[in-house]
């Protein structure tokens, strides 16, 4: 059977609205590497992922890809913890500011954990801690740290299995042995 | 347009009502099986963490849904919150068909003679509502029996001193021990205790057409990948579709019941998967929703006979919501303790359930099941460090360097822990949303706390170099083992139902799921569930035969 000829008018409007819909995002904004995170955000977050689980003999937060399982989420699941980002990172750098005038990013490993635990512990004070403890965003960012690093690759962090090689946990995982015969079931 | 009038509805297709189902319309009744989720499948959350039974960060793979329900929990200061299904405090269990039996652990335990008859045994402490029920063990086993043969369970009782006398073993073998099973065995014996198998509903070789369990560390909250667990989605479900009478309804949730000017129930109003409003007619309907949504249904069931909801004539739908507290210790080890061979809880001791000086009851001790990579980074040692450096030493190190025992304290019903509606909140449907307040009694804690001291001492014979304890607050119990809100019992004044599981006052409408259960065990629930189930449809069926129900 002969294929419906297309007209040729027809063939080119329709050639045209397909090539423009694949030129489009170039003609706006260029796309970022985040859904939700600005650049900056995503500077400041990875830094903490890292200090949450750093890179030691085994890789850490970031290498897993932790940034990108929280960006993710917050994109969707995590929906309800936008705003709990939004103002706990600009919170981060307030007390980064405060402690030490530099955003948390540009300090040494040592003041950045300083901050950390100045958060932890609910010491952080100031105006972007009123909303939400320090505290509870601390512990906020540090549960979805964990649950990047060790939680099943299929949400965006645990890139290549780096978290289940560490713990010794096989993937695919190996089964252990049925070690049982049919002649073993009771006679019904 | 009406849809067919049918003997029997059955809402909710768990532990409980899956087996009603089959009874009933394998003795030639109609029967519509009402579920408010779907069928489960492995596929769709596979072995992931965290959206699993076990961690629902992520969600709740078994249902119910974040978007369409909800709860609100009054907390201990009296200020009362909106829950969803994955935060803790909802109280969840499942909503699929099969319901907790698709991602449980499977233990397979018989309550012991004596969970029977705690108020004869021990008296009533202050503040309790404690009774005996109506029925012994006795009367439940024939129908324990019948739950393992059918359903299928491996384990091997004559090992067990403590277990209670019965007619036939066992279908299968039980497992063999894991590492963990390997290391204890010998330290619980050199204390003098009695370690044996755990009684699993899983099939150790094939068995009921389905294949043996092939011992991967993923169990307890996720789906089985070979079907080898046994749950009601898989047993006796399949068994009541192939018998022609019964019509499983998937995505239908139950917003009432109407009962009449003669106090009977004319069937169920619901919701379909589409959000059509339906009413199913029926002669008899059996409620196996779970402790809290079989009381909350009750409770929206408002007539001229039964204002304050069916069956809730003397205020004792929704009372006494137990559950367990689960009560234990963690050890850290040189060696190796894991092995990664499932399905994890492997072995048990019942010298403490009952015969504990100064104390009611106790709970049976088991290794725990499964270490998942995301949880396990919450268990550390009182001043350990959540995070950073040392955390992660910790993670790399002791994950397979640990090890777990506990196990569930029979708890003490308080009439305060209940299940109401809320007169506010509304789910989805525009159907009240349950409403959950009340806490432990204070001897859950004190039982609690001598179990820990058990189980640390095991891990110290075991040769745990640090070892530190978990023991339950006061706060509100239920969760996956939740029951006991319409207890049964021979006094229509302090219960909901006869020992039948037939509602006082309403004659042609029954309960049967943990609800129905006066006190909860030291054990998991599961089993005695399934029995329930049984002995309730054996009473329907007898009854039906004089047509008693017919309208």
């Amino acid at each position: 059977m002969l294929r419906k000829k297309l007209p040729r008018r027809e063939f080119l409007k329709g050639a045209a609205v397909a090539g423009c819909a694949s030129l489009l995002p170039a003609c706006g904004k260029p796309p970022g590497r985040w859904r939700f995170f600005t650049e900056a955000e995503a500077a400041t977050v990875s830094a903490i992922c890292e200090q949450i689980i750093p890179t030691d003999q085994d890789p850490g937060a970031i290498s897993a890809g932790v940034p990108n399982f929280i960006d993710k989420q917050l994109a969707g699941t995590y929906k309800r913890h936008q705003q709990a980002y939004r103002t706990g990172l600009a919170g981060v750098q307030a007390t980064s500011q405060a402690m030490f005038r530099a955003n948390f990013e540009a300090l040494n490993w040592a003041n950045q954990t300083a901050v950390l635990e100045a958060l932890e512990s609910g010491k952080a004070k100031g105006r972007s801690w009123e909303s939400q403890s320090s505290k509870a965003f601390f512990q906020l960012i540090r549960d979805h740290t964990m649950q990047g690093f060790y939680g099943s690759p299929r949400h965006g962090g645990n890139r290549d299995y780096i978290s289940y090689k560490m713990l010794g946990i096989d993937y695919p995982q190996i089964i252990g042995q049925n070690r049982y015969k049919r002649s073993q079931a009771r006679k019904a | 347009m009406a849809l067919k009038h049918v003997n029997a509805v059955v809402v909710g297709a768990g532990a409980g009502g899956g087996v009603v189902a089959k009874e009933l319309s394998e003795a030639g009744l109609s029967v519509v099986l009402l579920e408010r989720g779907g069928w489960p499948s492995f596929e769709d959350h596979d072995h992931d963490e965290l959206i699993s039974q076990r961690t629902t960060v992520l969600g709740n793979a078994f249902g119910p849904d974040d978007e369409r329900n909800r709860r609100v929990v009054v907390g201990r200061d009296g200020f009362s919150r909106i829950v969803l299904p994955s935060e803790g405090s909802y109280g969840n269990n499942a909503a699929c068909v099969g319901s907790g039996t698709v991602s449980y652990g499977a233990m397979a335990w018989r309550f012991i003679q004596k969970d029977f008859r705690m108020r004869s045994e021990y008296g009533c402490p202050e503040g309790s509502t404690l009774e005996d029920w109506p029925i012994t063990y006795n009367d439940l086993e024939p129908f324990y029996e019948k739950a393992e043969w059918e359903i299928g369970v491996s384990g091997d009782d004559s090992q067990n001193p403590f277990a209670p006398p019965r007619r036939r073993p066992q279908p299968m073998p039980p497992h063999p021990y894991n590492l963990e099973g390997r290391l204890l065995d010998p330290a619980i014996r050199r204390l003098g205790l009695h370690p044996f198998p755990i009684p699993m509903l899983r099939n150790t070789i094939p068995y009921g057409g389905r294949p043996a369990c092939i011992r991967c560390r993923y169990c307890v909250g996720f789906a089985c990948e070979v079907n080898a667990k046994c749950g009601t989605h898989n047993t006796v479900i399949p068994k009541a579709i192939a018998t022609g009478n019964c019509e499983v309804r998937t995505g239908c949730v139950a917003a009432e019941l109407l009962v009449d000017e003669r106090g009977r129930v004319r069937g169920v109003r619901y919701f379909d998967a589409g959000d059509r409003e339906q009413f199913q007619a029926a002669d008899l309907v059996v409620l196996s929703g779970s402790a809290t949504e079989t009381a909350r249904l009750l409770l929206n069931s408002r007539s001229r006979l039964f204002p304050a909801g069916a069956g809730n004539r003397n205020d004792w739908v929704g009372r006494n919501l137990q559950g367990h507290a689960y009560s234990g210790a963690w050890g850290l080890f040189e060696q190796e303790a894991y092995d990664d061979v499932g399905p994890g809880a492997c072995i048990a001791f019942c010298d403490f359930n009952h015969g504990n000086p100064g104390l009611r009851g106790g709970g049976m001790l088991a290794n725990e099941f499964i270490r998942l990579p995301y949880l396990f980074t919450g268990q550390r040692p009182p001043g350990e460090p959540s995070w950073g450096k040392a955390h992660k030493d910790f993670q790399r190190k002791y994950y397979k360097r640990s090890m777990s025992i506990k196990g569930p304290v029979q708890e003490m019903p308080v009439f305060e822990a209940r299940i109401e509606v809320d007169p506010g909140v509304k789910d989805h449907w525009g159907i009240p949303v349950a409403r959950l307040s009340g806490h432990r009694h204070e001897h859950d804690v004190e039982i609690g706390r001598f179990l820990a001291s058990k189980a640390e001492m095991v891990l110290k014979e075991a040769g745990a170099v640090r070892t530190w304890l978990s023991i339950p607050g006061l706060g509100l119990s239920g969760g996956q083992h939740q029951a006991g809100t319409c207890r049964m019992g021979s006094d229509p004044t302090i219960s909901v139902t006869n020992k039948y599981g037939q509602i006082h006052d309403i004659d042609n409408l029954f309960v049967a799921d943990g609800s129905l259960h006066v006190t909860n065990g030291g054990f998991n629930p599961v089993l005695t569930i399934m029995a329930l189930g049984y002995w309730v449809s054996n009473y329907i069926k007898k009854e039906w035969n004089g047509t008693r129900f017919r309208s």
